[in-house]
């Protein structure tokens, strides 16, 4: 039956086929749903994704503000750093390009080393910096010779600039590549070539002088190159910062300080206002932007001149005979002595057992406060510091500044150490009148910086209690305690300041006076001020009859010599104090640098260059 | 045969006009359709016409003459050409297993007129034509009877062993698919069917054992793509990136980021389809799976259509094998079945995948030519 036959199996390969249409009808209909299902219904993770896929934000780093001297000169700076790139993927060989970029300008082997090592490191279109800081020759040359060095290409950062180098070091600080503990917090701080303060205002204000980080969207490919950028969000530009000091006089009085170690803090004492404040030796702070060598490091660290050390804000020295004018202030408040009081000076002072000397072998006779000053008699002021008592001793000191934080606004600056009776109770020793009576003289636990000197001698000389600064305003707007009435007075009797400014004079101005030579050779203008020796090491009575001179011992070993000052003595503007380490005598060493300095600081008048004033002020305390 | 059915059956012969006409032109449209939606994604692939888009035209335009040649071959003599195409593809498979290149950690290419050619793909088309030519002689009561069925099960573990060895494990199951729907069509009895089915599912934790690390690698990342979000499972998270991010209506012709900004991986070839569902979205990707739908179901009307159990299980098994294709490159895009190395028919770049897939639609329009011609089966009955 061939037709039944045929039929049979046409119609089984029918049913079967449209069976097999079923299953490819139902497969595809599942391929379809899964379609909806991943493209609709999940679409906007997938987008989000995609879009993560191929837009990469990127910081970038806007300019740090600039540090400016008062009258706007810039002393930390950005300078173009212009810089070699190379870019693998765009030179046949990089081998024969890096041999001719070796050719035109150097190329040492240790940087070749790197070079190697940041291509292996990177993608082939990633530019890898061959040279920093080139020259306008080099960059002439390399553009002459652009066909030879396919591959490269010249671009411009930034670096900091210090154009008064070593000179400001300590003040302005410096700024370095952050470490690992500092990327926390900020992500911008990730960012190649980027630098934080490290040191001085850099320090203090980074926040302010970094600004804020733009940002900018970039559609990359999977390899991570960038297509083109499709949103760029600029940055704030770190705010410029205008500085009290001023940088001409800065560098006169570096100069005046010779080769000693020394330091020197001249402050406007109407407000406040540091207008130079030097330390000898110095470093280079430009050197920290890329790197310091170990060798560097040790030379600074083991020299015992401290090169690194802000000795003005950061040294701590015996006031000594710069401390009697406290002493005097604190003794005439405390009514244990009243400015015309005599007191005779056989040259000692028994106490119990004790004899403390005076300077002068001899004696002075009868002194009252005038010539106490005059002649920095030591038992006048032994006999002063015993009336009064170490507390109100301590007492004026810190209302003078002394001992107590001050405002400024270096990271490393220290506050010293009065000491008290308590203090001294606390550790377990008794108080005895004998260590009231040596710090009468400025010695004993006493330690001040150069700092809180000129700070001591800026309140003596306007009786207000102005904190020394280094910040005149920040993005142009002038801070707090640029005028004096910004300053409040400390409460003294002018009666008594002015008795002790009285003896200062003296000392500089009037016949036998222990510092004639700090005399200003300036017509109509007298400086006011006070020497100061402080022993190192205790020198015996038995040396000291047998001829001993202190320019004999080690360097290390001889007393530091101070002077403070201010002038002009009738309308008091500028405060000064100089030290000098192991300088000798005050008289001696320090009182010529100060009258050099006084003397270039009047011909200056630092005051009247000044930044327009703003016509805002800004809120709270004068450091922002 | 009945004077009836006598008179249905057409001239056993008839003249090249005639056959021309009888050419399904809708069908062949629809091709060019399709090829036009690969030039589009290759164009938007390569930015431009060049490198892939021309040539792809190019090689449609090549495919589609030889189509249009062979539709003109008498299904006759193709039928009796079946065993020497069988037999060719056996030889080209061992060829390609000694001297082939390796590519992919597969060693299943083989050169020949400047291009590179797959024997596997050669070898379904000619399993299909052999099977058929086989059971084209087979009455219901035969297709009962286990000995007649073991020479054209060989016939398929052959082959799908050889491609297994390659090792190339997307197109053996395509070809035991795609033969398995042959004798499901010549009438294999059903429990037959179930037994077989079941066989299959035994044999998966077997051969999973015998597979190729990089087989494995790819099963574990289907099933878990994110365990490996850089290395193997790259593919397949940028894929569904692309896929999903296309959306209803997608970025735009030429817009999509995935496929501009290089995410995707092989995109002009096994990948094509993510291009057209990034830009073009749902509403593309669904467009372009109707008219695979309607080409596969043409496929399957034309072997309702044919009057002879040859052309029928000829068409049923290259509709089959077009199905397959594209069931296994789209679910394979979508992260949903863990195989590699299948092309998206006439849309991937890739001139031997292309030319031979016209060359099956040029038999499959053969038979739809030949649909009413006399064809024995040989037994004496007839």
């Amino acid at each position: 039956m061939p037709v039944r036959r045929e039929s049979k199996r046409t119609g089984v390969f029918t049913r079967r086929a449209l069976l097999v249409a079923g299953a490819q009808l139902t497969a595809l209909g599942v391929l379809g749903a899964k379609l909806y299902q991943v493209q609709v219904v999940e679409g906007a993770k997938y987008a989000t994704l995609a879009d993560t896929n191929r837009i990469s934000a990127r910081l970038i780093a806007p300019p740090r503000g600039r540090l400016l001297d008062r009258s706007g000169v810039a002393v930390g700076g950005n300078n173009q750093n212009w810089r070699a790139l190379l870019i693998a993927e765009q030179t046949a060989d990089v081998g024969s390009t890096l041999d001719a970029f070796a050719k035109i300008v150097t190329l040492a082997d240790h940087e070749r080393a790197r070079i190697e090592r940041e291509l292996r490191r990177h993608r082939r279109f990633i530019p890898i910096t061959v040279r920093e800081f080139l020259s306008w020759e080099d960059m002439a040359a390399i553009e002459v010779n652009a066909p030879d060095l396919p591959g490269i290409l010249i671009d411009v950062g930034t670096t900091r600039q210090y154009p008064f180098g070593a000179s400001l070091a300590h003040v302005v600080g410096y700024v370095a590549p952050p470490n690992e503990s500092d990327m926390g917090e900020e992500p911008m701080l990730a960012l190649p070539g980027i630098r934080i303060g490290r040191s001085g205002l850099e320090k203090f204000h980074d926040l302010k002088l970094r600004g804020k980080a733009g940002a900018v969207q970039l559609e990359v490919n999977a390899v991570g190159r960038v297509i083109r950028e499709l949103e760029r969000q600029e940055g704030t530009q770190g705010e410029d910062i205008t500085l009290t000091i001023d940088a001409t006089l800065q560098q006169q009085v570096l100069s005046h300080l010779g080769d000693e170690s020394a330091s020197a803090v001249v402050m406007d004492c109407r407000n406040g206002e540091v207008l130079a404040m030097a330390t000898n030796p110095s470093f280079d702070p430009s050197v920290f932007n890329s790197g310091v060598s170990q060798a560097q490091w040790l030379e600074w660290t083991k020299n015992r001149r401290a090169p690194l050390i802000n000795k003005a804000a950061a040294g701590l020295y015996a006031p000594g005979s710069t401390f009697k004018m406290v002493v005097a202030l604190a003794g005439m408040e405390a009514k244990a002595i009243s400015p015309w009081d005599k007191i005779n000076c056989p040259g000692f002072l028994d106490l119990g057992d004790s004899r403390f000397h005076c300077w002068s072998r001899g004696g002075h006779g009868m002194l009252d406060l005038h010539g106490g000053l005059k002649n920095s008699c030591d038992v006048y002021f032994y006999e002063v510091a015993r009336r009064t008592g170490m507390d109100h001793i301590a007492a004026m000191a810190n209302r003078f500044g002394l001992g107590v934080p001050l405002d400024i606004e270096l990271p490393g600056a220290r506050k010293g150490f009065v000491p008290t009776r308590n203090w001294r109770i606390a550790q377990g020793h008794p108080w005895n009148i004998g260590d009231t009576i040596v710090h009468g003289i400025g010695q004993g636990y006493l330690q001040l910086t150069p700092m809180s000197l000129c700070t001591m001698v800026s309140r003596l000389a306007t009786g207000r209690a102005v904190q020394p600064h280094l910040t005149r305003s920040i993005g142009g707007v002038i801070q707090r305690g640029a005028r004096a009435e910004d300053w409040p007075s400390l409460g003294l009797s002018e009666r008594e300041l002015h008795a002790v400014r009285d003896g200062m004079w003296a000392v500089i101005n009037e016949e036998h006076g222990t510092a004639p030579i700090a005399k200003l050779l300036l017509p109509n203008i007298q400086m006011a001020g006070k020497t100061g020796s402080t022993q190192v090491r205790r020198v015996s009575r038995e040396a000291r009859e047998h001829g001993f001179k202190s320019e004999d011992m080690p360097w290390e070993f001889r007393p530091h010599a101070l002077f403070v000052a201010f002038a002009p003595y009738d309308a008091p503007k500028y405060a000064l104090a100089v030290v000098v380490e192991h300088g000798n005598a005050g008289a001696a060493t320090a009182a010529p640098i100060a009258r050099d300095i006084m003397t270039d600081v009047l011909n200056r008048d630092p005051a009247a260059h000044r930044e327009a004033p703003a016509q805002r002020v800004a809120e709270g305390g004068h450091s922002g | 045969m009945s004077v009836t059915e006598r008179r249905l059956i057409r001239e056993t012969s008839f003249g090249l006009t005639g056959k021309l006409w009888q050419v399904s032109w809708l069908y062949v449209l629809l091709l060019c359709a399709l090829a036009s939606v690969g030039y589009v994604a290759l164009y938007s692939a390569g930015g431009g016409a060049e490198p892939y888009a021309s040539r792809h035209i190019l090689r449609f335009a090549f495919g589609l003459t030889l189509m249009l040649s062979i539709a003109m071959v008498d299904i006759r003599f193709i039928a009796r050409l079946s065993w020497v195409a069988y037999a060719g593809g056996v030889i080209l498979l061992l060829m390609v297993a000694h001297m082939g290149h390796v590519g992919k950690g597969a060693q299943r290419w083989i050169d020949l007129g400047g291009m590179q050619w797959q024997p596997s793909e050669f070898m379904k088309l000619a399993l299909i034509l052999a099977l058929a030519s086989w059971f084209h002689r087979a009455s219901w009561e035969r297709m009962g009877n286990p000995l007649f069925l073991l020479p054209p099960a060989l016939a398929v573990l052959v082959p799908v062993g050889l491609i297994l060895k390659q090792p190339n494990l997307g197109t053996a199951v395509i070809t035991a698919v795609v033969g398995a729907t042959v004798f499901l069509g010549a009438g294999l009895r059903w429990w037959k069917v179930v037994v077989l089915v079941g066989a299959a599912a035994a044999a998966v934790p077997l051969a999973y054992n015998h597979l190729h690390d990089y087989q494995r690698a790819r099963i574990t990342t289907f099933l878990n793509p994110e365990s490996d979000p850089l290395g193997a499972g790259y593919n397949i998270i940028q894929s569904k990136i692309a896929l999903g991010s296309g959306g209803m209506w997608g970025k735009g012709f030429m817009q999509g980021t995935q496929n501009h900004l290089n995410f995707l991986p092989e995109k002009q070839t096994d990948f094509v389809f993510t291009i057209i569902a990034e830009e073009f979205g749902l509403a593309g990707t669904l467009a372009v799976l109707g008219l695979l739908t309607v080409l596969v179901f043409g496929g399957m009307l034309m072997a309702l259509r044919c009057r002879h159990q040859y052309g029928r299980l000829v068409a049923l098994g290259i509709s089959m094998n077009f199905f397959m294709y594209v069931f296994v490159n789209v679910a394979m895009v979508m992260g949903a079945i863990p195989v590699g190395g299948v092309p998206l028919p006439l849309i991937s770049h890739g001139g031997s995948a292309m030319i031979m897939v016209m060359i099956a639609f040029g038999v499959l329009m053969s038979v739809y030519v030949h649909r009413d011609v006399e064809f024995s089966d040989g037994r004496e009955d007839g």
